[in-house]
Parts: structure tokens; C-alpha cells; sequence
């Protein structure tokens, strides 16, 4: 039992990671008709993001090391703690946090710049195109991080107070031994609500409802008087940032790297096609239904009868669906069909 | 009376076999004359040749061919290991086996198509990947690769008599060795062969059932063709073709590891082939010339290097165009390669060949010459 838990939590937070890519690519592909493949660039962005901030914070200068008495000592001090004391290590400490706010100005900033200067001009090319106009962005902005941050994985650890683990099992009346990551927690917490937001903000907003109108039927929309282009471009901004905070919660759990979004990039699509091209719903259910089929293919009992099942697993899936539901699990009629 | 035109297919093959055989002749000025670089062009020439018959006719996006590069690879390798060190038996080893996974990959995926299409294969050649990383071990080394030891037994060779000497044994042509510049000519001649089996189908019934897939299934279909086989053939040939690539590599240097099956290297042959011009005769070619060719020159420079390049500048601009450019070029090549990319995919999505046609049409018109009599393209 406990066992089992334990792989749906492991799981769900792997599966929360994959649900925001998703959902983000899934919102480009329903509203703009675009295969985004850039899009897990915009993920390890976000994750910079949150480097950024640390570094940022983090700027030092060399002070006198007071607690060595017999020569002069050295040692790097930040800035903030040398201004603020304790208030400053409590920022720094909460770096990771701290960077939502500034990730979300800059994610749609890169989105309104990647959309009008070059997505827009990729509408009614084809979707083979698509693809590789994005995968040569994605390259470039991989490379451009790399030029910057070097290719070794940056930690960023998450605040101290939420370093530990919770004891999940206590809490249920399981087992004392069974304890989770108090950060996974969290990151399952904040996929919720962000999947929770976008489908608010889709679903009772009037601006929500033009958009859903212009993914199903863009032209009429456009004929009734409503800039559907200027919906559309604020609606991929929405998915960069999606795909960013995603990136930026994710930090502490993987040490960035700036190779980190081509892998999450395969993986995600897959999730997208798994889901149904063009459904919201198919590709958060896709996300999480993966995430949790793919730690419990990671067990050591399940690993004994199938040997590197757990390294296949998503991709077995997504042969399997694709050929038994061609349209995924929840995809509509129409969508992507040439 | 004998057709001296490009339509005649004769005429074509002597000036590409010309080509390609006095290729260190004509590659020596621009310092791209070592063999090393020179297999390269010949093993990517057919690898992307191959990819082109498959994308490039039938418009299938495939991100899974470098699964059967690199299985033709570890075909070859094995051939090595248990029979013989000629390279005869590897390559026809390599492209059966090769041959038979795309047949049981083309036939999965080919059920699906547009992007459905391009996330099936890529699926098959992440699992393939995976597998080949973790639970293949044993036949495929994992991550220290595939390579050639003392122990192995060579069956062939030893019936053969063939003297065992100190050290690894190199691949040989029936004596010949199959380094330098002979795995040079040996790669070269079946880059020809390859190039003249492509040559035939772009010009053949077969070739135009291809392009008819392309430019509209449905009507093929409603026209009574069954398209299903006609794809499926197209994709066994293309993955044939990367087997036989991977042989060659194999060849030029025994080993195989897994990385050769990551889907960046499917990616990469994408790339090529865009570049050079989808769906034209010689436009991979050229994808791969240019993609090659400046991965070994940009990937050796350095900022030492730069200054000396850009030494006739006054000293203060020097300093500036050095600090920008090293960004593109040693480690941060791929960068170049990216931009470029984009920069094709954007204004020339024909590739380098609809640059090379614009511009010979517009020579044309500027000489008031007809361009009524340019018949089909190479």
C-alpha cells in the first residue's frame, strides 16, 4: 500500500510537470494552429529564470572572514546580507519563489516577441515547417543559454523551511516510514492551480469565451469585428508563461541544464498526442495518466518481469493509444488531420 | 544520336561520379581535402539521399532514421566481431537488418499520418534509444559502445586462415585496408551506386506515384491506387539507405554506440536535407556538404584564431567582431547552425537549390533568354 503511494505521488508530481508543458503546447496547437516545437526551450527558460534570480541575489563581495583569527581571511558575502542582515539570507533563501514574479513579466515578453516576430508569419505554412522553423529557435535559444550559463547543471535549491519531507503517511494514518518531499508537494499544489487558473480564465471570462470561439471557428469570429490576432498572441504569451513557471517550480527538483528542454520537449509532445490534439482536458489527464504510469513502471517488481519497461513505457503508451484511438484519448474531430 | 542533357540519366551519372571521385582534387583549395571529412561526406550523402526519397517524394516527416542508422551500425559491427573482417558481408548484414526494422517501424507508423505520423516514428526511436541504453546491453555494449576486441572470433576469417597479427585487426575490400583515403573511394563508389538507385526512382512511374502521395493522398485514393504499399516501399528504401550509412561508419572506424540513435541525430539529417533543397536530386547533397563542411572549420576555430582572421582590422574593431563572432563559432557552432536554419527554413524553405534555381532564372531572363526549356530539375 504504502508503496503504491508513493509511486502516485512520485508520479503526480513528475505527471504536474508534463500536464503545464502540455497544456501550454496544447493552447498554441487549439488556438494558432502552430506546432510549437520550441516550446520546451520556453520550459528551461523558465528555469533560468529562476538561476537568474539566484545569481542575481546572490552577487557577492569579498569581505573579511571575522571567525578566522590567525591571518586574513576572505569570503564571499552577498551585497543583500551585508544591507539587510538576517532579511537579506531570508530573500536569498527564498530566491526560487521570488522568481515567479519576475518570470512571468519575462516569459510574456518572450512569447509577444517569438509570436509577433516569427510564429505569426508561420500561420499558413505547413505544419512540417512549423516544426522545423521552431526546432531551429529552440536550438538557437539553447544555445544562447549555454554561451551564458555553461552546460553543467546549476543546483537551485528550494527555500530551507520546505527542504525537507512530509510525513505523508502520519498524515493518512499509514505508515510513520512513508515521507515525501515537501517541494514535490508543492509543485503538485502549484500545477493544480495553475491548470485550474487557465481553465478558469478559458471557461468564465469573456475574454476566454472569444478565444474558445475563434479555436473553433476563427473566421466567423473575425467577421463579427473581434481582433482575433491580437486574442491570439496575448493566448501564447499565456502558454509561454505556462510553460515558464513550469520551468521555474521545476528547478529545485532538477538542476537546470540548458539541454533540459529538449528532453521535456519529446516527452511532452508525446503527452499532447496521447491527450488528443487540440483538447486541454486530454492533455492534462495525458500528463498526469503518464507521470503516474511511468513511476509505477519504474518499481523494482514491475522492472524484474519487463526489463526496461520504465524506460519505455511512454512512448509503448502512445504507440498503443494512437493506434487503437487515432484521435488520442479526448481529441476532437478535425484538428491537425492532413 | 545521343541526348547530351541532364534528362538523360548517363549524362548525369559521369558528371556526379566525376564529381564525387575527384572530390579531393577540387576540395583541396578550400582545406576540406582530408579523408576523415571526406567519409563524412560520403556517409551523410547517403543517409540524407536515402531520407530524401522517403520526405522528400512523399512528404512524411520521419524523426526516427537515425534508429536505423544506427542499428546498421551495430549489424555491421557484429559482422565483424563473429565472421569476417571484410566489409562486403557487414554491408549486406547491415541494410537486410536495417530493411527489417523500418519494415516493422514503417508498418506501425505509416497508419497514421501528417504530425501523428512524425510522433510515431519518433516514439519508435526514442524507445529504441532507451532500449539499446539499458536492457540491450548485451548486444549493444551500452554506453561504451560497440567495439572490436582480441576474443572475438571471427569464424570466416579463421577458416579462411587469415593470420592473426598483434593488436585489433582493421576492416579490409578482400585485402584492401579501409582507412584513409581507400575508405575514402570504397564510401564514394556506393554514395554513386546509391545516388544512381535515387535517380531512377525520382524518374520513374514509381517516383511520380511518390509525388502524387504528396501533393494529395485522397485523390490517389479515390484514382483506385492503394497508397499503403507505395509508402511503405519508400520508407523501407529510405531506412535501407541509413543502414547502409550506418555500415559505412562502422566501417571507417568499428565501434557503435547509442548516441548515433538519439533523436537530435534524426534531427540532424532533417536539417541536412531542408537545407539542400527537400524533395531535389542533389539538394541533400549540398545540405550535407555545407553542414559538414562548416562543422569542421567553425568547430575548430577559436578566439586566437579569429584575431588572426580578422587581423587586418584596426585594433579596437578587431576586439569587437572577435568578441561577437566567438560566440558562433568552436562550441558555440550549433548556434550558427540553428540560426541558419531558421534563416533557410524562412526565406528559401526550398533550401539552397530554389536559391540556386531563382538565380539562374533570373541570369536567364537578364540575357533574354527563355526559360521554357529548363525541364525538370536535378
Amino acid at each position: 500500500m504504502d508503496a503504491i503511494l508513493i509511486q502516485i505521488l512520485n508520479g503526480l508530481d513528475k505527471g504536474g510537470a508534463y500536464a503545464l508543458i502540455a497544456l501550454g503546447l496544447t493552447l498554441t496547437f487549439g488556438t494558432l494552429g502552430v506546432v510549437n516545437f520550441a516550446h520546451g526551450a520556453l520550459f528551461m527558460l523558465g528555469a533560468f529564470c529562476a538561476v537568474s534570480m539566484q545569481q542575481l541575489l546572490t552577487i557577492s563581495k569579498k569581505v573579511k572572514d571575522e571567525s578566522i583569527t590567525f591571518f586574513d581571511a576572505y569570503k564571499e558575502q552577498p551585497y543583500l546580507e551585508i544591507w539587510w542582515g538576517d532579511a537579506g539570507t531570508v530573500i536569498i533563501d527564498y530566491a526560487v519563489p521570488i522568481s515567479i514574479l519576475f518570470a512571468i513579466p519575462v516569459m510574456l515578453l518572450v512569447g509577444v516577441v517569438m509570436e509577433r516576430g516569427l510564429i505569426k508569419h508561420f500561420y499558413k505554412r505547413t505544419h512540417a515547417e512549423q516544426i522545423l522553423v521552431t526546432f531551429g529557435l529552440a536550438i538557437v535559444i539553447q544555445e544562447i543559454i549555454r554561451t551564458f550559463y555553461g552546460a553543467n547543471p546549476i543546483p537551485t535549491p528550494a527555500p530551507d523551511i520546505v527542504s525537507g519531507s512530509a510525513a505523508v503517511g502520519a498524515a493518512l494514518g499509514l505508515s510513520d516510514a512513508l515521507v515525501y518531499p515537501w517541494w514535490r508537494l508543492i509543485y503538485l499544489a502549484f500545477s493544480a492551480v495553475i491548470i485550474f487558473g487557465v481553465f478558469a480564465f478559458l471557461k468564465y471570462t469573456t475574454f476566454g469565451m472569444v478565444v474558445r470561439a475563434g479555436m473553433s471557428d476563427r473566421e466567423t469570429v473575425s467577421l463579427l469585428g473581434i481582433n482575433v490576432e491580437r486574442r491570439f498572441t496575448i493566448v501564447f504569451g499565456i502558454a509561454t508563461i505556462v510553460a515558464g513557471l513550469a520551468g521555474v517550480m521545476y528547478a529545485p527538483i532538477l538542476p537546470p541544464d540548458y539541454h533540459m528542454g529538449m528532453d521535456f520537449l519529446v516527452l511532452s509532445f508525446v503527452v499532447v498526442v496521447v491527450g488528443g490534439m487540440g483538447s486541454l482536458e486530454g492533455a492534462v489527464a495525458a500528463g498526469f495518466l503518464l507521470g503516474i504510469l511511468q513511476s509505477f513502471a519504474s518499481m523494482n517488481e514491475v522492472k524484474t518481469i519487463l526489463p526496461g519497461i520504465d524506460q519505455i513505457i511512454i512512448y509503448l503508451v502512445a504507440v498503443v493509444v494512437l493506434l487503437v484511438r487515432p484521435r488520442g484519448l479526448m481529441g476532437r474531430e478535425g484538428v491537425m488531420e492532413d | 544520336m545521343m541526348n547530351l542533357s541532364l534528362k538523360n540519366n548517363m549524362v548525369v551519372m559521369l558528371i556526379f561520379s566525376a564529381v564525387v571521385l575527384t572530390a579531393p582534387l577540387w576540395l583541396d583549395p578550400i582545406g576540406a581535402n582530408y579523408p576523415d571529412l571526406l567519409q563524412k561526406f560520403a556517409i551523410f550523402g547517403i543517409f540524407a539521399i536515402g531520407y530524401n526519397i522517403l520526405f522528400g517524394l512523399t512528404g512524411y516527416l520521419s524523426f526516427g532514421h537515425a534508429t536505423f542508422l544506427g542499428v546498421g551500425s551495430y549489424t555491421a559491427v557484429w559482422s565483424f566481431k563473429l565472421f569476417t573482417m571484410n566489409v562486403v558481408p557487414a554491408i549486406i548484414f547491415a541494410i537486410i537488418i536495417a530493411g527489417v526494422f523500418a519494415l516493422a517501424i514503417g508498418y506501425i507508423s505509416l497508419r497514421r499520418s501528417g504530425i501523428y505520423f512524425s510522433i510515431l516514428t519518433l516514439a519508435f526511436a526514442q524507445m529504441s534509444y532507451s532500449l539499446a541504453y539499458s536492457v540491450l546491453t548485451p548486444i549493444t555494449n551500452g554506453e561504451t559502445g560497440l567495439q572490436l576486441t582480441i576474443q572475438d572470433p571471427r569464424y570466416l576469417d579463421a577458416m579462411a586462415g587469415v593470420a592473426v597479427k598483434e593488436g585489433l585487426p582493421s576492416t579490409n575490400l578482400f585485402g584492401q585496408l579501409m582507412s584513409g583515403y581507400s575508405g575514402f573511394y570504397f564510401c564514394a563508389v556506393m554514395l554513386i551506386i546509391g545516388f544512381y538507385i535515387s535517380l531512377k526512382i525520382f524518374r520513374s512511374p514509381y517516383g511520380l506515384k511518390l509525388i502524387a502521395i504528396k501533393s494529395n493522398q485522397n485523390r490517389m485514393n479515390y484514382t483506385g491506387f492503394n497508397t499503403r504499399p507505395y509508402l511503405l516501399s519508400a520508407f523501407v528504401i529510405s531506412g535501407m539507405y541509413a543502414g547502409l550509412a550506418g555500415a559505412l561508419m562502422a566501417v571507417t572506424d568499428p565501434l557503435a554506440g547509442a548516441e548515433r540513435m538519439q533523436w537530435t541525430a534524426s534531427g540532424e539529417v532533417v536539417l541536412m536535407t531542408i537545407l539542400g533543397g527537400v524533395g531535389t536530386l542533389v539538394g541533400p547533397l549540398l545540405g550535407v556538404g555545407i553542414i559538414k563542411y562548416f562543422e569542421n572549420i567553425f568547430s575548430a576555430l577559436n578566439e586566437s584564431a579569429l584575431h588572426e582572421v580578422f587581423n587586418f582590422l584596426p585594433q579596437a574593431l578587431e576586439n569587437t567582431v572577435v568578441a561577437v563572432t566567438h560566440h558562433f563559432v568552436g562550441e558555440g557552432w550549433h548556434l550558427t547552425l540553428g540560426a541558419l536554419f531558421m534563416l533557410v527554413v524562412i526565406f528559401l524553405p526550398g533550401g539552397v537549390m530554389e536559391g540556386v534555381t531563382n538565380l539562374i532564372e533570373f541570369i536567364k531572363k537578364k540575357l533574354g533568354m527563355s526559360g521554357d526549356e529548363s525541364g525538370d530539375t536535378l
